[in-house]
C-alpha cells in the first residue's frame, strides 16, 4: 500500500529551516488566501472542510475557532499543542523537524480568523532539540514577511513564541499547558470556562494539535472540496499514524482516515516477525483501548474507533506479539499514568496508584477474583469523576483489557506461570 | 433566568449559578470538602460530583453552571457509589486517630465520610500520607499526613495573606502542601496569622496548644492573671456552639475564674492605653513632621510581615506596644507593686482571637518587666476548649464583673477587634485633644465595613487628616508600594492581617465573612452600651497615668508601653 503524503509532502525534500524553500514549494499560499478572507469566511471554509481535531479528541477545528472569534475582548491567542507526550508517539516530532512552516501558516490562518495577533507553540520540553529549527523557520518566515508586522502587506500582524515545559505529560492537557506557559504549576483548570471563552492569561484562546493546524495549511493552500477528496465522510483528510511495538516496520506513516488497521498492520507494517503471533493492540497511545487479535479489522477513523470502545486518539498503533503479556502491559500502562498525574484532584492522584497497586498484586499472583472487581469499580469511577482527560483515560486501558483478555487475567490469579510477569516479579 | 430540575423539583435561578449553588435553594446539601463558600471554586475533591442527564460523566456540582433545561440528580445511586468510592481513596491516606485528633467534632471529613455511611471495610492498603510533622511554630502546628490537598490553605497564604509560604510540591500519590525548600514553617516569612486554620477541613492545619502549659503554672502555685482581648466576648460563645455574634463576656469571666484565675482583666483597658500612646504619638508626628503615614502596630501578624516584606519601612510602624503587650508590661510592674507580688511568681495569661500573639509574647523585646511580660497566650478556641475539660456548663454560669483596675474599658478600645476599630478609637481621641470638643457623633461611619482597603478624609481643626484601613494582607502590597514610593496620600493607616480584623482571627472558630459580618454587627453594639466610649474618658487609664506612668510619651511609658522593631529580610532569602 503506498502512502499518501499530504502534510508529509514536503518532508526529505525541503530544507526545513528556510521558509524561502517552503514557499517554492507551494507553502504559505494558504495564508496569502486567508488574509483576503474575513473571520467568517476562513471559519466557513473549516467548517466545509470537515477537520477534526488531530490531537486525540477529534472536536471539530472550526468550533474551536468559532468560539474564540464570538468572544468579546481585544486580545485572543492561538496555541499550538506540541507537547506530544503520549507514549510511543512521534508524528508531531517529524512535522515539526520537516516541515514547521506548514505548522506556523495553520497557526497564523487561525490567527487571522479570530483577530489572534500572538501565536504560542508549547514544545515538548524532551523536543527542545528542535528549537534552533523552529527558530531558523521562524526567522525566514518574518523575512519573508509570513509572520510578523503588516504580513504581505494585508494590515494583519501575527508572530509566534516559543515556550517549554518541564516535561510533564499532563501539561499537553490544554489547560495544565496553559498553565504551565503562564509559570505556574502544570496543572488542568475546570471546565467551563472553555479555552475559546477564557483561556492562555485569561483570553480568548484556540488551542490545536500541531498536526491539526498542518492540515489548516493544506485546507487552505488546496481549497475545502480537495480535502473532502481524502479520508471518510465523518473524518476527512489523512492521519499520521505512528507505528510501534513487535512489528516488522515501524515508523510514522500517512494515510487518508479511514485505513483498516489489519491492513495498516500486514500491509504496510509487514506484520509479525517470524514465528510470533499477534496479541494485543492498543490503539490511541497509552489511554487507548487494548484490543485483541479477532478484532483488528477495523476501519480508522475516528467514529469509527471511538463506536468500537476506543478511541484513534493521536493516531498511535502499539502492536504487542505473543511474546508479552497484558497483565505487564497495563501495569507498565498505570505506571506511567501514576507518574504523571498532576496531584490535583482525588479519584486520579490516589486512584491512579491504587490501580498500579491492585494490578501488580495480580501480576505477582497474589491477585485475587475481588481485586478485578475493585479494580473495575475504582476505574469506572475514575472515569466517571476525574478533573481531566488523564483520569478519564486511566481507566481506558484497564477497563477494555479486563473485557477483551479477561482469561488471562484469571491465569494470573490462578497463579499459572507467567513468563513476562514472573522476570520482573518481586 | 435558567430553569432546571434537581432531584425531581423544577427551579428557576440565575445565570452564571452552579449546581451547588442552585441545590443549596432547595435545601439539598451536596457534599463537599474543597469547597469554601469565601474562596475561588477548586473542584479538585470530586466529592460534590452530581449526575446530569445527557452527560456522560459525572460533573462537580460546585464548578458546573445551570444550563437550561438541565435534569440533575445529586444523590443517585450511581453518585453516592462514586462518591464513597472517592472517600475511600481519601480515607485510605488519613490517619485514623480521630479521637485525639485536634479537630474531631469539628472535621469536615469526619462529618463528610458519617453522612457517606463509610460502612464497609477500606479495600485499599492504608498509606498515611508520608509528611514530616511540624510543631516549630509557636501558633501553628501542621501535620500534612491528614491533609486532603483541598488547596484551601494554599489560597489563604497566597491570596489573602500574599505570604505564600504554603505550596504543593511533588506530583500524583506523593503530593504535599509544605513551605518552600524544606523549611519548617518557623522559618519562613509565615507570619502566624492561623489564616490557614481557619480554612483547613481537617486537622493538618491547627492552632499550636498551650493549654497544658496553663494547668503547669496554676499546679505550680503561681498568681494567675488572664486578660481577654475584645472580640473574645464576641466569638468564644460560638466556639461553644452558640449562634455567631453572641456576646457572652460576663459567663466568660466567670468561667476563667472557675478554671483558676486570680485576677481577670479586660485588655480592653489596655486598648484605651495604646490608643493614648499611639493618638499621642500620631499628633506628635503630625505636629513635628515626623514620619508619616503612621501605621498601626498592634498586630502582630501585619508586624512581622511588615519586618519581612516592608523591611525597610519601618519607621512608619507606630512604637506603641499592642495592647497585649502594655497589659503584659504593667501587670509584672505597676500592679506587682501594687499587690505586693513578686513579679517571678506571676504568670501572665492573654486569651486571644489570634495565633500570632503567641508569636508575638516570645519576642525577645518584650521582657520590659524583667521577665517575659506575657507568659502564655492561648487562643479563643482553645479556652473553649478548656471550658469544656473543666465540666464548666457555660450556659447556666453567671455574668461576673472583670477585676478592678483593669476591667474597664471603653467602647473605643472595644471596637479595636474590628478592622476600622482601631482607626475610629484612635480619631474619637485625636479629635478631642485637638479640638478641646466634645464629639457629637461619635461614630465615624466611613471607616466601618468590610472592603479591603478603606479610605477617609476628615477635616480636624482645619487640617486635613487622611486615613485608611486595610484588612487582608494581600491588600497591604500597595499600600507599602505607596509610601515606598513617596506618594502615599495617607496620615494614618490602620492594618490588621486577618480579613474582619480579630474577630476574624486565625484563634477563633472557623469563620466565613457571613459570621464576620454578626461578629462585627455585635461588637458594635457592644460599643453602643458601654456608658465611656472615648479611650482618654477611661478614668483608670487617667489614673494609672497619674499614679505611675505620668503622661503618653514619658519617659516611663516608653520604656514600658513602646517598643523597637528589626528588619527580618532574611526570611526571604
Amino acid at each position: 500500500m503506498e502512502e499518501k503524503r499530504v502534510l508529509l509532502r514536503n518532508r526529505g525534500k525541503i530544507d526545513p529551516e528556510n521558509a524561502r524553500e517552503y514557499i517554492a514549494a507551494g507553502g504559505y499560499e494558504g495564508l496569502k488566501r486567508a488574509l483576503n478572507m474575513n473571520g467568517e469566511e476562513i471559519i466557513k471554509e473549516l467548517e466545509h472542510a470537515g477537520l477534526r481535531g488531530r490531537g486525540g479528541a477529534g472536536f471539530p477545528t472550526y468550533r474551536k475557532l468559532q468560539f474564540a472569534y464570538g468572544a468579546p475582548g481585544d486580545v485572543k491567542y492561538i496555541v499550538c499543542n506540541a507537547d506530544e507526550g503520549e507514549p510511543g508517539t512521534n508524528k508531531d516530532r517529524i512535522l515539526l523537524s520537516s516541515d514547521p512552516c506548514s505548522i506556523f501558516e495553520g497557526m497564523a490562518i487561525a490567527g487571522k480568523a479570530v483577530n489572534a495577533h500572538v501565536g504560542f507553540i508549547y514544545l515538548r520540553a524532551e523536543y527542545s532539540y528542535l528549537v534552533p529549527i523552529l527558530e531558523a523557520a521562524l526567522k525566514t518566515s518574518r523575512e519573508a514577511n509570513m509572520l510578523g508586522e503588516n504580513i504581505q502587506g494585508s494590515g494583519f500582524d501575527f508572530d509566534i513564541k516559543l515556550r517549554s515545559g518541564a516535561g510533564a505529560y499532563v501539561c499537553g492537557e490544554e489547560t495544565a499547558l496553559f498553565e504551565s506557559i503562564e509559570g505556574k504549576r502544570g496543572e488542568p483548570r475546570f471546565r467551563p470556562p472553555f479555552p475559546g471563552i477564557k483561556g492562555l492569561f485569561g483570553k480568548p484562546t484556540v488551542l490545536n494539535n500541531v498536526e491539526t493546524l498542518a492540515n489548516i495549511s493544506v485546507i487552505f493552500q488546496n481549497g475545502w472540496e480537495w480535502f473532502r477528496t481524502l479520508g471518510t465522510e465523518n473524518s476527512p483528510g489523512t492521519k499520521l499514524f505512528t507505528v510501534c511495538g513487535n512489528v516488522k516496520r515501524r515508523g510514522v506513516f500517512e494515510f487518508p482516515m479511514g485505513i483498516n488497521l489489519k491492513d495498516l498492520i500486514y500491509e504496510v507494517c509487514g506484520g509479525m516477525e517470524e514465528g510470533h503471533e499477534l496479541l494485543a493492540v492498543q490503539t490511541g497511545g497509552a489511554s487507548g483501548a487494548i484490543i485483541n487479535a479477532s478484532q483488528i479489522d477495523m476501519t480508522l477513523d475516528i467514529d469509527q474507533v471511538s463506536n468500537s470502545g476506543g478511541r484513534l486518539g493521536c493516531g498511535t498503533i502499539l502492536v504487542m506479539d505473543d511474546r508479552n503479556c497484558i497483565i505487564d502491559i497495563v501495569r507498565n500502562n498505570l505506571d506511567f499514568f501514576r507518574g504523571e498525574s498532576c496531584g490535583k484532584c482525588t479519584p486520579c492522584r490516589e486512584g491512579g496508584t491504587r490501580l498500579y497497586q491492585l494490578i501488580t498484586k495480580i501480576s505477582q499472583g497474589k491477585g485475587s477474583v475481588k481485586d478485578i472487581d475493585t479494580i473495575q469499580d475504582l476505574a469506572e469511577t475514575m472515569r466517571l469523576t476525574a478533573l481531566c482527560g488523564l483520569g478519564h483515560s486511566t481507566a481506558v486501558p484497564v477497563l477494555s483489557s479486563i473485557q477483551n483478555f479477561y482469561s488471562c487475567y484469571l491465569r494470573h490469579i490462578d497463579k499459572d506461570y507467567c513468563p513476562v510477569c514472573s522476570e520482573e516479579g518481586e | 433566568m435558567i430553569h432546571l430540575t434537581i432531584d425531581g423539583e423544577p427551579i428557576e435561578v440565575k445565570e452564571g449559578t452552579t449546581i451547588l449553588e442552585a441545590a443549596k435553594l432547595l435545601n439539598v446539601h451536596i457534599p463537599t470538602l474543597c469547597h469554601h463558600e469565601d474562596q475561588a471554586v477548586k473542584a479538585v475533591c470530586r466529592i460534590c460530583v452530581v449526575e446530569v442527564e445527557g452527560q456522560r460523566l459525572l460533573p462537580a456540582a460546585c464548578s458546573t453552571p445551570v444550563t437550561e433545561g438541565m435534569v440533575v440528580k445529586t444523590a443517585s445511586p450511581k453518585v453516592i457509589k462514586a462518591r464513597k468510592n472517592i472517600m475511600e481513596l481519601i480515607l485510605a491516606r488519613h490517619p485514623q486517630d480521630c479521637l485525639v485528633c485536634s479537630k474531631n467534632g469539628s472535621c469536615e471529613l469526619q462529618k463528610v465520610a458519617k453522612d457517606l455511611n463509610m460502612n464497609r471495610p477500606n479495600r485499599y492498603e492504608m498509606q498515611v500520607r508520608d509528611a514530616r510533622f511540624d510543631n516549630s511554630s509557636p501558633s501553628i502546628v501542621r501535620d500534612m499526613s491528614k491533609c486532603i490537598l483541598c488547596n484551601r490553605c494554599v489560597e489563604a497564604c497566597s491570596q489573602k495573606q500574599g505570604v505564600m509560604v504554603m505550596a504543593k510540591e511533588n506530583r500524583g500519590f506523593d503530593t504535599v502542601v509544605v513551605p518552600p525548600y524544606g523549611k519548617l514553617l518557623a522559618d519562613t516569612s509565615c507570619v502566624n496569622c492561623g489564616q490557614c486554620i481557619q480554612v483547613c477541613p481537617v486537622g493538618a492545619l491547627s492552632v499550636h496548644d498551650d493549654t497544658e502549659r496553663i494547668y503547669e503554672q496554676i499546679d505550680a502555685g503561681k498568681y494567675m492573671t488572664v486578660q481577654i482581648a475584645p472580640s473574645v466576648r464576641i466569638t468564644l460563645a460560638e466556639s461553644l456552639g452558640y449562634k455567631p455574634g453572641t456576646v457572652t463576656t460576663g459567663k466568660i469571666v466567670h468561667a476563667l475564674r472557675k478554671i483558676g484565675f486570680h485576677k481577670v482583666f479586660d485588655s480592653d483597658f489596655t486598648a484605651d492605653l495604646t490608643i493614648m500612646e499611639e493618638g499621642t504619638e500620631f499628633l506628635h508626628r503630625m505636629q513635628n513632621h515626623g514620619t508619616l503615614p503612621l501605621i498601626t502596630s498592634c498586630c502582630p501578624a501585619w508586624v512581622k510581615y511588615c519586618e519581612t516584606y516592608g523591611y525597610d519601612q519601618l519607621d512608619h510602624l507606630s512604637t506603641a506596644k499592642s495592647p497585649q503587650q502594655m497589659f503584659g508590661a504593667v501587670i509584672k510592674t505597676f500592679f506587682a507593686e501594687k499587690e505586693k507580688i513578686d513579679p517571678k511568681d506571676i504568670c501572665s495569661v492573654s486569651v486571644m482571637p489570634c495565633t500570632a500573639k503567641k508569636f508575638e509574647c516570645r519576642r525577645k523585646e518584650f521582657h520590659d518587666s524583667g521577665f517575659q511580660d506575657v507568659d502564655i497566650s492561648i487562643t479563643v478556641v482553645e479556652l473553649a476548649k478548656m471550658i469544656r475539660t473543666a465540666g464548666i456548663h457555660f450556659e447556666d454560669l453567671e455574668d461576673q464583673e472583670f477585676d478592678a483596675p483593669f476591667g474597664l474599658g471603653s467602647g473605643a478600645g472595644q471596637i479595636f477587634g474590628s478592622t476600622g476599630g482601631v482607626m475610629e478609637a484612635a480619631l474619637r481621641t485625636v479629635y478631642e485633644v485637638l479640638t478641646g470638643e466634645t464629639l457629637e457623633k461619635l461614630e465615624f461611619m466611613q471607616v466601618r465595613g468590610l472592603e479591603g482597603i478603606r479610605e477617609a478624609s476628615l477635616t480636624i481643626k482645619g487640617q486635613e487628616i487622611r486615613v485608611a484601613i486595610v484588612h487582608g494582607l494581600k491588600n497591604v502590597e500597595g499600600i507599602l508600594e505607596q509610601i515606598k514610593a513617596g506618594t502615599s496620600p495617607y496620615h494614618f493607616i490602620e492594618v490588621m492581617a486577618c480579613e474582619g480584623g480579630c474577630i476574624g482571627g486565625g484563634g477563633n472558630a472557623p469563620k466565613t465573612m457571613a459570621k464576620v459580618r454578626e461578629r462585627q454587627r455585635a461588637i458594635y453594639e457592644e460599643d453602643q452600651k458601654l456608658p465611656i466610649r472615648k479611650s482618654h474618658e477611661n478614668i483608670y487609664v487617667q489614673k494609672l497615668y497619674e499614679e505611675y506612668l505620668g503622661e503618653p510619651l514619658s519617659e516611663k511609658s516608653h520604656k514600658l508601653l513602646h517598643t523597637t522593631y528589626h528588619s527580618r529580610r532574611d526570611l526571604l532569602r
